[in-house]
């Protein structure tokens, strides 16, 4: 693909006055640049990430023995300001809760799709912004408030029910709290934010390419927000229709999910999962672009099978909306029913399998350098097959019979989402940090990071697969002694990820203490997306005159 | 090459683990248990279906379903293994032979139409070679006719309530026992009192419900396990394969004590499961209405104990 930009020449005479950036309430509280609220969005899925982090160290010191006591009478008195004894179970559901939630809403999806996709959709496509900056704005500003309203939902103790929301537990009857409306208004707000901003990115990647870029010219992290945009689209308003109906089961007196009134406890769970499958893929399309695009650069060559990694992307999401009850192999829906959910999630082994070899086949014959972000795509590749080739065990109803809701699944599922997802998280941030930044990370430290994530994170989900297989569940405080063994191991591993994460600050301070400039193109001449024509960082705005594409 | 040292051993690892995985679930011989149920005594047995230390695979089984089930997990457990064996290797093998130093030229291959269609066809066939054990394990598990035996299961915050259609007034409920109370040989946390008493040999029909939020009738020795709702009611089968005790938990999020409801299952001959209904039908219509457990189950578990 080869650019032609006019901002090459004559670029600071022409655009310095277009370049003044406004004061520092009026472009950060009112932005409706792409570039800022993209920054906004990386550092609130910093701060989500975060206090879900902590509340999974939380977790794991409780289940470091049998009969943990950090959860405890003092320990839950102290964070509830209150006198009354605390319930050490409804404690540990309501860390559950909320460390799912703010994992999902609040650390993984605005980092890839607000964040990187506010940031390089507009840059890949050669826009000068999103289509519509004010509504970009509103994205983002709502999402501070549902972190607040949900971890007044943690604080309260009232939401323990799983990220799953099922009820009755979640009716007004089993949480009785104000806490569990915090949370389910938070999922509101996040939906909204989540809708809008899919609203954006739809309509800015279908009018807003640069003169040239069809869509089959269109870079892989693209086609991925589109394909993700899309499914926001259609998810979002399901589950928004599910938690109304259980905000007016707990508060206004329906029976929607209230089997004495003739509502049905399982309706529930169709609306949630059929919400709640395709965000799975929601959370992972966007890794997969970033990942295409950083094993192509560093294998210095164009990404293999274009079109059907394009078109596998597609497909995952299609068949993500005909499979959400493999969720539900036990709720006892029909034989029939469980044999088509087991057969149509199978298939999309397929459209994975394709990825998954496409990007070794673009390493194949590649010249491959280890950079952090190279490493952490490799490491991407690797963990996500493991993720992937478990969900074949899973898929299959008959297996799932023994397995379902226990740390299989558990394990199944953080290596897809907390090592897939987050990996891609961390290979766009090495990735693009001197784009955004204008700074860059140090290598050495980047590896180190690499290195005790990939150890500390397989050595924590790793043996969950045996507690599972041998029957532990998941959402217990405290587990037969039996299991003690690999819960230590998986620990360890926590911790060790935990320290990991400690480094990454470290990485975070040294980048931005970093004085080294940094080239517009840093990665060579293998980076050929649009981005790289640019400055590191970027001017204020971008692309005024649109560049052409041959 | 750091890269590619870790994953082969992360491999190597794998396989080794998954190859000992019978030896290291065989564990040591069963603790033998005398329970009782509804006040009256039952013959001693062994514990057979229960986690061990540093187990990796399914538990054993016994029942024709679980049996299906390690046979079919055993060979999907074979596949995904190869699968995740050959995608490492390949990215070692790139990273070794393709690396900048070794290979300083990049090819401009981009496409190649056989490759594509072998790496989507070839994996259409394995998911085939799956889907056609898998099909006949979903229908065998749905397989409730004729049952010998009905139960039916009802979930409570936070014990268990069993009954049996066919023995009028015997519907017992059966509650985790605290640490404190447990006998030699007990496990915490899997031994309730009034354990479900079932025949062996016979197909037995579980009718699962509710009273209040949805909990989960999981056994993982004998393969079964069904939600239990409000408001519905759901089936499921088990045939015993022999005497012995079976313990199970819940397992679907249920309130503050989830971990404190497990399923405990004793199995004796047809001819010692009629006389114990008997005896247990004459002992409940003298009996008064038992005390449910306490609400925090968490308190009353402080001690630790055997297994």
């Amino acid at each position: 693909m080869s650019v032609t930009t006019h901002d090459d020449h004559g670029h600071h005479d022409v655009h310095a006055h277009h370049d003044h950036k406004p004061g520092f309430v009026r472009r950060w509280f009112f932005s409706t640049n792409h570039k800022d609220i993209g920054t906004l969005y990386l550092i609130f899925a910093l701060v989500g990430g975060t206090i879900g982090a902590a509340l999974s160290e939380i977790m794991r010191a409780q289940l470091l023995h049998p009969h943990g006591v950090v959860i405890n009478d003092v320990a839950c008195r102290m964070m509830h300001f209150n006198t009354t004894p605390c319930q050490v179970g409804q404690e540990w559901n309501t860390i559950v809760t909320t460390h799912g939630l703010l994992m999902i809403f609040f650390s993984v999806m605005p980092a890839l799709i607000g964040g990187f996709g506010n940031w390089f959709i507009p840059l890949m496509i050669g826009a000068p912004d999103m289509a519509f900056p004010r509504l970009n704005n509103i994205s983002f500003w709502l999402l501070p408030p549902a972190l607040a309203l949900i971890v007044t939902g943690l604080l309260l103790g009232d939401s323990g029910t799983g990220w799953t929301l099922y009820p009755p537990l979640s009716n007004s009857v089993y949480q009785p709290g104000i806490g569990m409306d915090c949370t389910l208004f938070a999922l509101h707000l996040a939906g909204i934010s989540s809708l809008l901003g899919a609203l954006n990115f739809i309509t800015t990647i279908f009018n807003m390419r640069a003169p040239g870029m069809t869509l089959h010219k269109m870079p892989l992290f693209i086609w991925a927000m589109l394909v993700t945009a899309f499914l926001l689209l259609l998810s979002i308003p399901v589950l928004a229709g599910a938690i109304t109906m259980l905000i007016c089961d707990r508060n206004f007196g329906t029976s929607f999910f209230e089997p004495a009134g003739g509502g049905d406890p399982v309706l529930f769970q169709h609306l949630f999962w059929f919400f709640g499958h395709p965000e799975v893929y929601i959370m992972i399309l966007p890794a997969f672009g970033i990942i295409s695009h950083v094993v192509s650069t560093f294998s210095k060559k164009p990404v293999f099978g274009y079109l059907g990694m394009a078109y596998a992307m597609v497909a995952i999401g299609v068949i993500g909306f005909v499979v959400w009850a493999h969720h539900m192999f036990v709720s006892g829906i029909s034989v029939d029913t469980r044999a088509y959910f087991m057969a149509a999630t199978l298939v999309i082994a397929v459209p994975t399998g394709i990825k998954i070899f496409s990007w070794i086949a673009t390493m194949w014959g590649g010249s491959i350098e280890f950079t952090v972000p190279m490493l952490w795509a490799i490491g991407f590749i690797f963990v996500f097959t493991v993720g992937g080739v478990t969900g074949i065990v899973l898929a299959n109803a008959g297996l799932d019979q023994v397995l379902h809701n226990t740390y299989f699944v558990i394990a199944h599922f953080h290596y897809v989402l907390s090592l897939g997802a987050v990996f891609g998280i961390f290979c766009g941030f090495y990735f693009w940090i001197g784009k955004m930044s204008g700074h860059q990370y140090p290598e050495f430290w980047g590896k180190v990071h690499f290195w005790l994530t990939f150890i500390g994170v397989n050595l924590t989900f790793f043996p969950q697969h045996f507690l599972g297989a041998a029957g532990m569940p998941r959402r217990y405080p405290d587990y037969p002694t039996a299991f003690a063994g690999w819960n230590y191991v998986s620990s360890m591993g926590a911790f060790l990820s935990g320290f990991a994460f400690l480094v990454f600050f470290y990485v975070l301070y040294r980048t931005f203490t970093s004085k080294e400039p940094v080239a517009a193109n840093y990665w060579g001449d293998s980076a050929t997306t649009l981005e790289w024509t640019v400055s590191s960082p970027p001017p204020f705005h971008t692309f005024e005159e649109l560049p052409l594409i041959d | 090459m750091r890269v590619a040292g870790r994953l082969g051993a992360g491999l190597t690892l794998l396989a080794n683990l998954a190859l000992a995985a019978p030896a290291l679930a065989a564990g040591p011989a069963p603790v033998i248990l005398t329970r009782s149920s509804e006040g009256v005594k039952l013959p001693p047995e062994p514990v057979l279906g229960h986690p061990v230390p540093w187990e990796i695979g399914l538990q054993p089984g016994y029942s024709p379903v679980k049996h299906d089930m390690i046979a079919l997990n055993n060979m999907v457990l074979g596949i995904i293994i190869f699968i995740t064996i050959f995608v490492g290797a390949l990215l070692v093998w790139v990273m070794w032979r393709y690396n900048a130093k070794r290979n300083p030229h990049p090819t401009l291959t981009a496409h190649n139409t056989f490759l594509e269609i072998a790496w989507t066809l070839i994996p259409i066939l394995i998911l085939v070679v799956i889907a056609i054990p898998s099909f006949r394990l979903v229908f065998y598990e749905n397989n409730t006719a004729h049952p010998k035996l009905i139960v039916n299961v009802t979930g409570h915050q936070w014990y268990w309530e069993y009954s049996y259609p066919n023995a009028k007034g015997l519907d017992y409920i059966s509650a985790i026992v605290p640490g404190d109370k447990l006998k030699a040989g007990e496990a915490r946390l899997l031994t309730a009192s009034n354990p479900l008493v079932l025949p062996v040999g016979e197909n037995v029909r579980f009718l699962i419900t509710s009273a209040d939020v949805i909990h989960s009738f999981f056994i993982p020795s004998l393969g079964v396990q069904r939600y239990a709702i409000p408001g519905r009611t759901i089936q499921t089968w088990v045939r015993i394969d022999k005497p012995g005790i079976y313990e199970g938990e819940c397992n679907q999020i249920c309130g503050t004590n989830h971990s404190r409801m497990p399923i405990d299952i004793v199995a004796v001959t047809p001819a010692q499961f009629k006389a114990w209904q008997a005896a247990a039908v004459k002992q409940a219509s003298a009996m008064v209405v038992p005390a449910r457990p306490p609400r925090d189950l968490y308190a009353a578990n402080t001690t630790t104990t055997q297994r």
